[in-house]
């Protein structure tokens, strides 16, 4: 009846697992209770979880990532603090049954769960107004990816209570994560969750490489994209190359741990280092999936900020698209160390090493926008300046980790993990922040505290260099990743150091907390009424903050690169059409939120071999993809009078520049 | 992709025959997107074909391809789905000159031969299992029966959606929406005959050949 499902799943013995479980449990129960309470249901359903609104879904996607972000960091410091005691006599607090669960959630968390749904979220809310849409291609399609990264993500909190998570990191590799090495459910957690949010993001790429191609407003011809929107489409294009990899990748270990498939075991044929090929044929334009967009997010704070047009425009859609390429030619850099042929690995690690050219002429851009410009210090900028200076570090470390042999002496060592947290942490996560900082009174309609991230930023910044400095120095020193205990005394010094640095991020994020709520408390004060706060330079600030649901009464025509900058200048910023037209917009469908849901029963019924539950589940899907597919009603119209009247309630100033 | 061009805005009002949101045409956008969908579809069939070809030696003192592969089964099986293609390819032609009769006898021949090609397919399976050929024995079997019957699974999702499309045209007739869905149906359709081409070349001719 249950599969492999008993109470003895929940590790009521353990109490650090139990007190997050209760801590995760109240959590959602207070929610559930205020939503109740406020009788928020019928809105919630209403205006959220059915809706199709692109910058709803947006909204909601970076809620998913703020939460995640809190679970993903936690992971961090149990694992610092663990390691900052377990030294010769002491074992920690943490057995190493689970501390190999907490790194593996983390890595998966963090760029599954919570830099995936950031960038879905990013993009959702400014792509369309960027390039002066009233929705993406596809709204519903939307709703159903944003639905199904939930579904992952809740699987992986569910992993927290009712059985384990893999203890096999987060890159999976076999034969560890095969059946004979690892028979309990944790695999099966981390299978699932990544395979049904990745088909989310699967969904996410086309929906938005098609929205981009297709629904950009008269004039704004390629050459004219925001660059935020450029990268956007070339990170588009590596989801819709790359997530099929790890499909293909995870359905083939599944086969293995479900039938009793040879692909990645020891035996009778199986070849395990097809799955680190193929799942790095994934992960590392992964790696740059969460970049661009990042990139594409300093490009427009820079030039915003700095008072100028980006400086050389071309050359970085150029950069950004060699970087796009070259990134499907790098993955064999993961595993210099197989065992292939040195002209295998000197093909990999000049490539890598290639990289570094069209990333350079980025940072020379940004750099020679700023040069000259009135530079404007707010947090946006701060965070972009943060990641300029610690980018180009974590960028050298990876030039010399590019070269063979010198990773044959640094591969797995405490200096890898502080590479590419130097490139994710300032380059992706920074990055994702100063567009959130940036973004969010366009959509909610109030700016951010500016002191409270100034705090955060700086708690960041230095406590980012303090938690991985000394991971450098580690792995020079020779500690190995994913350490539970080492005898070696000389290692625990570095070690505090960088836990007090995880400490000094902590309070960055209880900053950031600390800066929503006062920013909501005082949001009149801080309201947006112009729908410009920044002074902007392109089409997502010509729209109402917060947006109105067409986002464009009329649908803008784009003459420049700095479409709304050129509009402000040309005086027709804020012009009047003589009258308004009826709009057809999308109407709302609760298919995309139960076809969530049941994807999460799903999962659950298939982790735990709950079979009859897991056949009742995929009928449901087929049938609630099947009456979607067959609807014709799908469409409203917002008669013109309506819009006059919304756009009429705005309130702006009529010309550009009295707003300040 | 020139049949795109008939698929107009479902459900839009009469007034904007072309216009969805922000007045793009919306069929185009659609089959569009469904091109896109297709081509990361085949990434997946990519990567299972690399692993099939990567491992196409791995017996593990097992049956062989030369043990196993009936070519003329399999040539069957292929013109079945060839000529199931072909039928959908008349349906559409009908769909064109609005013959709703002919649409649906082309439907109903393409979903029987697609029926016949999935059933020689599992037949095939079955056969293999019975003789302990099941994916379970090699590495080389599991890359066969995983790349086989991935394509398997996509022609069943494709009879299911014959199916769907036939009871659409029974409730709603060929109405706009209809159209663009049987061009999308019609995509995958022709679409998975590709696949299986590269199937029947890569597994079963060079199996055999070598």
């Amino acid at each position: 009846m249950f599969g492999k499902l008993t109470l003895a799943a929940v590790p009521y013995h353990d109490p650090i697992v139990m007190g997050a479980v209760v801590g995760s449990l109240l959590g959602a129960l207070a929610v559930l209770g205020l939503i109740t309470y406020l009788k928020k249901w019928p809105y919630l359903w209403c205006e959220w979880l059915t809706s199709v609104d692109h910058k709803k879904i947006g909204i909601m996607y970076i809620i998913l990532s703020l939460i995640m972000l809190l679970r993903g960091f936690s992971d961090a410091i149990m694992m610092r603090a663990q390691q900052a005691m377990a030294v010769g006599a002491s074992p920690g607090f943490l057995p190493p049954d689970h501390f190999n669960q907490v790194f593996s959630a983390h890595g998966t968390i963090m760029i599954l769960f919570m830099a995936m749904p950031f960038l879905s979220g990013l993009m959702n809310i400014v792509v369309p107004q960027q390039i002066g849409a009233r929705d993406v291609a596809f709204p519903f399609l939307n709703a159903v990816s944003l639905w199904l990264s939930v579904a992952g993500a809740l699987l992986v909190m569910v992993s927290l209570g009712v059985g384990e998570f893999s203890k096999a990191g987060w890159s999976g590799y076999t034969p560890l994560t095969e059946l004979a090495y690892s028979p309990d459910t944790g695999v099966d957690y981390w299978l699932w969750s990544i395979q049904i949010s990745g088909v989310g993001t699967l969904l996410t790429g086309i929906n938005f490489l098609v929205t981009i191609i297709k629904m950009r407003a008269p004039g704004m011809t390629l050459m004219r994209m925001p660059l935020f929107t450029w990268t956007a489409l070339l990170t588009n294009i590596l989801i819709i190359f790359a997530f099929p990899m790890l499909t293909a990748a995870l359905l083939m270990l599944s086969l293995d741990r479900y039938l009793g498939m040879h692909f990645f075991t020891n035996d009778l044929g199986g070849n395990t280092m097809m799955y680190i090929n193929l799942f790095w044929t994934w992960g590392h334009p992964e790696v740059y999936i969460v970049i661009l967009p990042a990139f594409g997010i300093y490009s427009e704070v820079v030039a915003t900020f700095s008072r100028k047009r980006i400086f050389g425009y071309t050359s970085l859609v150029y950069a950004t698209a060699v970087i796009m390429f070259l990134s499907f030619a790098v993955w064999a850099h993961h595993f210099f160390t197989m065992g292939t042929s040195a002209n295998v690995n000197i093909f990999f690690g000049i490539s890598t090493m290639v990289i570094a050219i069209p990333t350079g002429v980025k940072v020379f851009n940004w750099l020679f926008t700023m040069y000259k410009g009135r530079v404007r210090m707010t947090t946006p900028m701060l965070w972009t300046i943060g990641f300029l200076t610690t980018f180009v570090l974590g960028g050298l470390t990876g030039v010399l980790m590019s070269i063979p042999p010198a990773d044959y002496v640094l591969h797995n060592s405490l200096f890898l993990i502080a590479h590419f947290h130097n490139m994710l942490i300032p380059g992706t996560l920074f990055g994702f922040l100063a567009g959130f900082a940036y973004w969010f009174p366009k959509a909610t309609g109030f700016k951010l505290d500016e002191t409270w991230g100034k705090r955060s930023f700086w708690c960041w910044l230095i406590g980012f260099y303090m938690s991985f400095v000394p991971l450098y120095v580690l792995g020079f020193m020779g500690m190995p990743r994913r350490m539970q205990h080492y005898d070696n005394p000389a290692w625990q010094l570095p070690l505090i150091i960088a836990a007090v640095g995880t400490l000094i991020i902590a309070a960055g994020i209880g900053c950031m907390l600390m800066q929503l709520f006062v920013s909501f408390m005082n949001r009149k004060a801080n309201a947006d009424t112009t729908g410009d706060p920044w002074d902007g330079r392109t089409l997502e600030w010509a729209t109402a903050s917060p947006p109105a649901v067409y986002n464009f009464a009329v649908i803008p025509e784009v003459r420049d690169i700095d479409a709304f900058w050129d509009m402000k200048e040309r005086g027709v910023a804020y012009e009047r059409p003589e009258r308004y037209e009826d709009i057809v917009m999308p109407k709302n469908s609760w298919h995309g939120f139960v076809l969530g849901v049941v994807a999460f029963v799903f999962g659950f019924a298939v982790i735990w071999h709950i079979w009859w539950l897991a056949a009742v589940t995929t009928l449901g899907m087929i049938a609630v993809v099947t009456a979607r597919g067959c609807a014709d009603d799908l469409f409203m119209v917002i008669p013109a009078k309506e819009v006059a009247r919304i756009e009429d309630a705005r309130v702006r100033p009529a010309l550009h520049g009295a707003a300040r | 992709m020139t049949t795109a061009q008939t698929a107009h805005l479902p459900g839009a009002p009469g007034h904007e025959a072309h216009g969805g949101p922000g007045g793009h045409d919306m069929g185009e956008i659609q089959a569009f997107g469904f091109w896109i969908y297709l081509m990361s579809d085949l990434i997946v069939f990519s990567a299972l074909f690399a692993t099939y070809v990567v491992m196409a030696h791995n017996y593990a003192g097992g049956p062989t391809p030369k043990d196993l592969f009936e070519l003329p089964a399999v040539l069957v099986e292929t013109m079945l789905l060839l000529t199931s293609s072909a039928a959908y390819g008349l349906a559409m032609v009908a769909m064109h000159k609005g013959d709703l009769r002919s649409v649906r006898l082309g439907l109903v021949a393409a979903f029987a031969l697609g029926l016949g090609f999935l059933v020689m397919e599992l037949a095939e399976f079955q056969h293999f299992i019975g003789i302990g050929a099941g994916p379970d024995r090699s590495g080389f079997l599991s890359a066969f029966f995983t790349l086989v019957g991935t394509h398997g699974l996509h022609v069943t999702f494709g009879l299911l959606w014959i199916v769907v499309m036939l009871a659409q045209l029974s409730s709603k007739g060929l109405t706009a929406p209809v159209k663009g869905r049987l061009t999308r149906l019609g995509m995958f359709w022709h679409f998975l005959d590709i696949v299986w081409i590269g199937v029947f070349t890569v597994v079963y001719l060079l199996g055999v050949v070598q």
